[in-house]
């Protein structure tokens, strides 16, 4: 059996199809990715908010001609083929498409090549850049350079960090039912209730957590990283523009996990540093008072400090397994 | 049934169905005061300084909990304690808090939670003496802390050697700590506050029970303009 090619009429109706497609598609991605696009959440404040802007404006610029070839068939079909107007033309498509080997093979290519893309796109984007795939994690495949050094630093208690260092911040994220805080192993390890950064600057935050399962979401600085009990989950991020940012635990936690947020700030590194040495100075006689800085810290496990009851018993008091008592030699 | 009759009812029963999408939403927007708030509004003349008196027992000893530990306030009116960790509060005001502290303390979880912060002056006094932090490893360590994480506010309670109290409302003829420190209400709103030491003896990772549940080791601040 032949299969006859379409006809001079149904060629005209695809042809202006096709014309006004590539015209709205064009037109309309180019007003997406320049005036729409950096307006996209969570915004440019930092590499990783960026990198993650510019995958969503990718999708988005990949997704709209789809988006709009199928409105625009609608609309042609509804305006065109209405079957109530006179002389109404045949509509393309139907069973004369079946077999029809341009259209089929146009269809498996063009998904194919899209879902491909999509896939190795994705790949890369979760892999490379710091990304959840490689750069994240206990033990992440991706650092940033400098990021070993200053992480070693850190639990050795030799840090250091200025303005205009280029030097990495390790910054670790304690989360505990329903609040978290902020220890800076290059400042003495002072803790703070603040999440202050300084601006132009690769940060490495070290998350974890003193009970059950929580997770650090800052999401202007597109930072997401679970705090879990005994873990230290570190992701990078490199600051770049000055504001303010929210952070929210993301992980259902208990009665007050609703209000278990705070505001946190970028703000210039010689900001940053009056701060650092403002509050590493004010909180000297707490600082004294906390565990060596370590990348994880037991719970004390005797009555009021909070220690582990899974048999409903309570233990008795000890001062051996305080807070941070065991740590990495 | 006559189709006025079923127009009726169809109508009837459309009526209840938005009536109760109504209420369910309306629920849901407004912001509610827990029942059973004590009010401290109206306690002073505006702008005057209110007096916010509570303690801490290590079991409250009656209700459906008695062996929870739990906050009482002291009824700004009757001056009777009370069972109930919802307050309402002046906006923009200064708030003298006293707590009597009448729990046993042990090392703090997280030493943070050893500073005063947030507190105008950024102390408090233990006993009459000012103090800007506590080290929870020494003496009787920290039973509790009062803390309103969304205002930055947090005062670590040092905790008494022994519990001998055992029913709540505890006395003075109990062993206990007088801690006294002053803040600032923020604009109205709804603030919780809570305890940051897992306290609730029984429960995985001491915060559930008390801690958990309202009207024991946490409440909120109902804010209001005066």
């Amino acid at each position: 059996m032949t299969v006859e090619g379409p006809k001079a009429s149904e060629e005209n109706h695809l042809r202006r199809i096709l014309y006004i497609w590539i015209a709205l598609s064009v037109v309309l991605d180019l007003v997406f990715w320049f005036a729409i696009g950096p307006h996209i959440p969570p915004g440019r404040m930092t590499s990783t908010a960026k990198d993650n802007q510019f995958d969503f404006n990718v999708l988005m610029v990949i997704g709209l001609p789809v988006l709009i070839g199928v409105w625009e068939w609608l609309a042609y079909a509804a305006i065109k083929w209405n079957a109530k107007g006179k002389n109404t033309p045949e509509s393309v498509g139907g069973p004369a498409a079946a077999g029809n080997k341009r259209a089929e093979v146009s269809w498996i290519v063009i998904t194919t090549v899209v879902v491909l893309f999509l896939a190795g796109f994705g790949i890369v984007a979760l892999y490379a850049g710091n990304g959840s795939g490689g750069g994240e994690g206990p033990n992440p495949i991706q650092q940033p350079a400098g990021a070993v050094k200053a992480e070693t630093d850190a639990i050795q208690g030799t840090g250091s960090w200025s303005p205009n260092s280029n030097e990495v911040l390790p910054v670790q994220v304690i989360a505990q039912q329903w609040k978290f805080t902020y220890r800076y192993p290059t400042f003495g390890g002072f803790e703070s209730p603040d999440l202050i950064l300084p601006d132009n600057t690769q940060i490495a935050f070290n998350v974890t957590s003193l009970d059950v399962i929580h997770s650090f979401w800052a999401y202007q600085l597109e930072v997401k990283a679970d705090a879990n009990p005994l873990e230290n989950n570190v992701a990078f991020t490199k600051t770049e523009q000055l504001g303010s940012f929210e952070v929210r635990c993301s992980e259902l936690c208990g009665i007050w996990h609703g209000a278990m947020f705070n505001s946190g700030q970028v703000v210039s590194e010689s900001a940053f540093m009056t701060w650092a040495t403002n509050t590493e100075s004010k909180n000297a006689q707490n600082t004294k008072n906390l565990p060596p800085f370590a990348w994880t810290y037991v719970p004390d496990a005797n009555g009021a400090a909070g220690g582990y009851y899974p048999d409903g018993n309570v233990t008795p008091y000890s001062t051996v397994e305080i807070y941070g008592s065991k740590q990495p030699s | 049934m006559s189709k006025g009759g079923r127009l009726a009812t169809v109508t009837a029963l459309f009526l209840v169905v938005v009536g109760l999408v109504v209420w369910a939403v309306a629920a849901l927007l407004v912001p509610g005061v827990p029942g059973g708030v004590v009010n401290f509004t109206d306690a002073q003349a505006k702008g005057q300084p209110v007096h916010l008196t509570v303690q801490t027992v290590g079991s409250i000893g009656f209700g459906a909990h008695p062996t929870w530990v739990s906050y009482l306030v002291q009824d700004p009116k009757t001056g009777k304690w009370v069972h109930d960790t919802s307050w309402e509060l002046p906006a923009h005001t200064v708030i003298d808090m006293t707590v009597y502290q009448y729990d046993s303390g042990s090392p703090l979880r997280n030493q943070e939670w050893g500073q005063v912060l947030g507190t105008i002056g950024h102390s408090a006094t233990l006993n009459g003496k000012t103090f800007s932090t506590y080290n929870s490893n020494t003496g009787n360590g920290v039973g509790h802390t009062f803390a309103i994480p969304t205002l930055n506010i947090s005062v670590p309670l040092v905790g008494v050697s022994g519990n001998p109290c055992a029913v709540a409302p505890c006395h003075f003829n109990s062993p206990h700590n007088i801690e006294t420190f002053s803040f600032k209400t923020p604009g109205p709103g709804s603030y919780n506050w809570q305890c940051f030491v897992p306290c609730a003896l029984g429960y995985l990772f001491g915060n559930g029970g008390a801690m958990s549940t309202q009207n024991y080791m946490g409440g909120e601040l109902e804010v209001v303009n005066q």
